[in-house]
This record gives C-alpha cells, structure tokens and sequence, in this order.
C-alpha cells in the first residue's frame, strides 16, 4: 500500500505542476490588472498583487466595454438557443424518420464542416449586405445558426435512446413533436448541456466575422472591444489592458463553471451510455 | 441510417430539417458557390464593374511571392499547433485520468482555459512577451546574460511566440476530449493487457493509442480548423502577420487583400485554394479513420 500511497502522491504533484503551468498566463493577467503602471514597469517584474482596481472602471470606460458586454450576451444566447433547437429538430428527422434525399440531406450538414467563415468570407459579406444586415444583431446571429456539431452529437445521444420507450410511447398515442420534447429532450439534458457550453462559448469568441460585419461602436463585440482598449490605451498601459481582459472573460467562464458537470458528462458520456 | 420509428409522417421530417437547410444553402453554399464565381473575375481600378479573367486570379497566386511565404508560414505555423498541442494534451490527459483523490476538480482546472478566445489568449501572450515589460523577455535575458528578445523586430521569434500562445489556447479542448477518450477505453482490455505482461509503454503504444485513434482522428481536424482559420484574432492582437510578413497565415493574407486591398477576385481565389486544401486533408484523414475503424466498438 505505500507503493501505491507514493504514486498517488507523485501523481498528484505532476498534475498540480501542469495546472499551474496551462493556468500560468491567466493567473499572470488577473495579477497585472491589479498593479499601476509603475508596479507594470517594474523590474525586475513584480509577480504579485497589487490593489490598483481603478484599471477595472478605467477599461469599462475606456472604450464603452459595457454596451458591448451586452451586445456580446445577446449574439451569444440568441445562437447557442438557435443551434440547439435546430439542431434538435434536425437530429430528430435523422434518427426517427425516413424519407427521399435523407442521405443528400445529411451530406449537406456535413460539408457545412469544411465551410468556415473564411472560405466564403467575401461572398457572405455581399449577402449580408444585401440583407442590410451590416451593423445588426441579425447579420451576427443568423449566419451562425445551422450546426453540424449540434446536430451530429444530438444524433449520437437519440441513437442511444432504447427503443422500448418508442414503442411504450406509440402505445400510449404519443405524437412525434411530444415524444421529441417529452422524452427526448429530458433524456439528452448532458448532451444539451455539453453543447450549450461548446456553442456559448464558441460565439462568444468569434472575431473576424463580427470585425467585419459591424462598424459603429454600437453594434460592437467585446473581442473587437479587445483590439480597440490595445489601441485606445498608449504605451501600452497593461495594467488597463489586463482588467478589460478580464471582464470579457468572464461571462463565458461563468457558463463554463454553471455547466460543467453536464459538460463533462456530455463528453464523456458516462452517465448517458 | 435507422428503421422506420415514426411511419406515415411525410412532410413532417422536411420540415424539421427545413430551418437548418434555409441557414445552410442562404449563407453556406450560396456564399461558397459565389465565391467559386467571383474568383474567376477582377475588379476594374475603380471598382465600378467586373471583368472575367479566366484563372488569372489563380495563375497570380501562385506566382506571388508573399503567398508562398504565406503558405509555408501556415505549414511551420500549424504543424507547431497540431503535434506540440496534441503531444502536451495526450501527456496532461493521461495524468488527468488516474484515480485519484480530488481527481474530478484537477480536471476541471486543467481545461478552464478552454473558455478563453484567441483574442484574449493573443493580449496575454503579448503582456508576457513585451520586450520593456513582460516577465518573459526578462528570463530570457537572465539565463542568457543578456540577450534582448524582441519579437517586434524579430520575426522567427514573433512565429514562435505566436504559434506558443496559440497552442496553449487550445489545451484545455484538447485535454477534454482526450480525457474522454482514455475514460472509453474498457477497463477489462487494460487489466488483461497487464496480466499478458504488458508493461506502461507498450499498454499506450498498443492499446490506449489505437483506441483512442477516433479522438485523435478528431482532434487533427478540429486543430487543423483552428489553426487555419479561428486563430485570426489572436494573430490580428499580437502582430497584425508581421514583422514584415513573418507571422503572415493564409487567413490573414485573405483579409488583408479581400477587405484592406479590396481585390475581391484574388481573396476568392485564396478561399477556394484553402477550401480545397483543407478538403483534401480532411479525405486523407477519414481514410486514415475509416481503416483503423476496426478499433472502434
């Protein structure tokens, strides 16, 4: 038993190491934002906390980081809801149904994997544009919204339903929209869970898109807000820098904590096999 | 795929794909089919009509110099991200996959950094790596009496730092999966494998690895995504594809001549080129996935 008392105990250290090594950078962030700028150009560098919190309301200032704070929350509920339940539906028709072009159907959502913004930059922003959905909520949300992701774990997650309750739903006169949100829903709420985080979290981050698709301050997302407090705040002035870095971090950490134990359940499919 | 669940219901599972497949032929393949288009056209000086150019736009490509810089600087770029990202995670996640006390919370703050965009990762590096400032050019400068990183000016440093800050950034996604992975490995496989004699090395080479090939599969391509397309905040933050054109990737070269230049035909061209390169690479590894398929359950 002690053998196996000292290996837990290496192991333990070994992963304490790499939490501090992968969580180093962010640890660094949360210390620089507390400092002035004196204690930022200190050297050697000062590693520890200081109690300079004025950078916080100096960064939200600075470049309206609020109004995009909510800009940010709608863009990022509004897709992650609208995946979900097209994702449901569509997951549904693949797993419970058949039907012609079932197959060219399903190929379409998969290539949209090989169609990242990028590849079709130049041509979604005329289509947008011809929408005038430049600088609306509508050109950041509605380009975003089939997913493949969604779609395929939900699939993955239907197929594991046993077939028993089908047949005791069909018995009882179950229609299929009621079965679909009655019983499956409640069913894959690890799966939906999982996705919630990925799709939030996913949005949430997104920048080349909504650099392009929006210009007034207004219309603005916080990872351009980002950009924007680099450039508004001269000589580099990090202390500033770190706090707007901060606050935008934290709404999708905070889905990332509320949710993690579907997440990982959704990943690891432990409970739902 | 499946039998019959639901019969008689005919329009029914139309109209469920129907929301999906209006989002995907309106901003996916429309776009994409009118990029195909659009590369075969230039815009006059004036921007006031197009004119066909046949595969001008093409032929322009692959004699430009600074796009064949582009494409190495993409190749070194996300070759870094993919194998160094992949061999740090595989390593944490077998860690991260002991029984051990307080396991369930270790594991969570070893993949919380996986909420953070490439933009933020970009800012954080470029905090660490100031050249007056950071806490990294200062090691540096101790271990090595002296030496001055300054990656502004340096661009093999400036490609280093950038491709370190975006593989750190996707660790924690990384991490997840592979967690997931080595938790699907029945545990009766590796308990026999110990009574056969087989000792750590060979139970990773031989079993754990080709068991968790799905994932790896996965992770190539979703890496792949990232280091092609969504690290372009995380460039754009950091140094903007430079100094000179040293941390120029594929992603960035396309914004800068589609929207910056505005040569609409020529970023077309580039699209299609990384589309296809892309589709190629995702065939090789569905073929790679399909023949150790074997080793799925």
């Amino acid at each position: 038993m002690a053998a196996k008392k000292r290996k837990e105990i290496i192991y333990t250290i070994l992963i304490l190491f790499s939490i501090l090594v992968v969580s180093m950078p962010v640890i660094l962030s949360i210390i620089i934002s507390t400092q002035t700028p004196v204690q930022v150009y200190s050297s050697p560098p000062r590693l520890t906390p200081s109690n300079h919190f004025a950078n916080y309301p100096a960064a939200w200032k600075s470049v309206a980081l609020g109004r995009m704070m909510i800009n940010s929350t709608i863009v990022a509920a509004a897709v992650t809801a609208g995946k979900i339940i097209m994702g449901l539906l569509a997951a549904f028709a693949f797993t419970h149904f058949e039907f012609r072009g079932k197959n060219f159907l399903f190929f379409v959502v998969l290539v949209t994997l090989l169609l990242p913004i990028p590849v079709r930059i130049v041509a979604l922003f005329a289509i947008t544009s011809s929408f005038h959905w430049i600088d609306t909520f509508w050109g950041l949300i509605v380009p975003f919204l089939a997913s493949a992701t969604a779609t395929f774990l939900l699939i993955q997650r239907f197929k594991m339903v046993p077939s028993e309750l089908l047949d005791a739903a069909k018995v009882d006169g179950c229609s299929p929209m009621r079965y679909l949100f009655q019983i499956l829903l409640p069913l894959s709420k690890n799966t939906i869970g999982a996705l919630i985080v990925i799709q939030f979290i996913y949005i949430w981050n997104q920048y080349l898109w909504p650099l392009m698709a929006t210009n007034s301050k207004e219309m603005r997302v916080v990872q351009i807000g980002v950009k924007m407090l680099i450039n508004a705040e001269a000589m580099n002035n990090w202390g500033v820098i770190m706090a707007g870095v901060v606050i935008t971090m934290l709404p999708p950490l905070l889905v990332f904590f509320i949710m993690q134990e579907s997440f990982m359940k959704g990943f690891a499919l432990a409970s739902e096999k | 795929m499946q039998e019959e669940r639901f019969p008689g219901h005919k329009l029914l599972p139309y109209l469920l794909i129907l929301p999906s497949a209006l989002v995907i032929i309106i901003f996916l393949v429309i776009p994409f089919a009118q990029t195909i288009f659009e590369s075969f056209f230039q815009a006059t000086p004036f921007g006031t009509h197009k004119v066909f150019v046949g595969i001008a736009n093409y032929i322009q490509l692959f004699e430009d110099m600074d796009y064949l810089h582009s494409v190495i600087i993409t190749l070194i770029f996300s070759a870094f991200v993919i194998f160094v990202g992949l061999t740090i995670s595989i390593l944490i996640a077998m860690l991260a996959n002991q029984k051990i006390k307080g396991i369930g919370f270790y594991q969570i703050a070893l993949i919380w950094t996986y909420a953070l965009s490439p933009a933020v990762a970009g800012t954080i590096w470029a905090m660490m790596f100031a050249p007056a400032t950071g806490i990294m050019p200062y090691i540096i400068s101790k271990l090595t009496n002296g030496y001055a990183l300054n990656w502004m000016t340096n661009s093999s440093a400036a490609l280093f730092i950038v491709s370190a800050a975006a593989t750190w950034k996707m660790l924690g996604y990384n991490i997840v999966f592979f967690i997931a992975g080595l938790q699907n490995i029945p545990q009766e496989l590796l308990e026999s494998a110990s009574v056969d004699g087989a000792g750590p090395w060979s139970s990773f080479f031989r079993i754990k690895f080709p068991m968790l090939s799905p994932t790896v599969t996965f992770l190539l391509f979703v890496n792949m995504l990232y280091a092609f397309f969504q690290v372009f905040g995380l460039i754009d933050i950091m140094t903007k594809g430079g100094p000179g054109n040293g941390t120029q990737i594929l992603v960035y070269k396309l914004y800068q001549d589609g929207f910056v230049n505005l040569k609409t035909g020529f970023a077309s061209a580039q699209s299609l080129v990384i589309f296809v390169a892309i589709a190629i690479l995702a065939l090789f590894q569905l073929r790679i996935a399909t023949k150790r398929a074997v080793y799925e359950r």
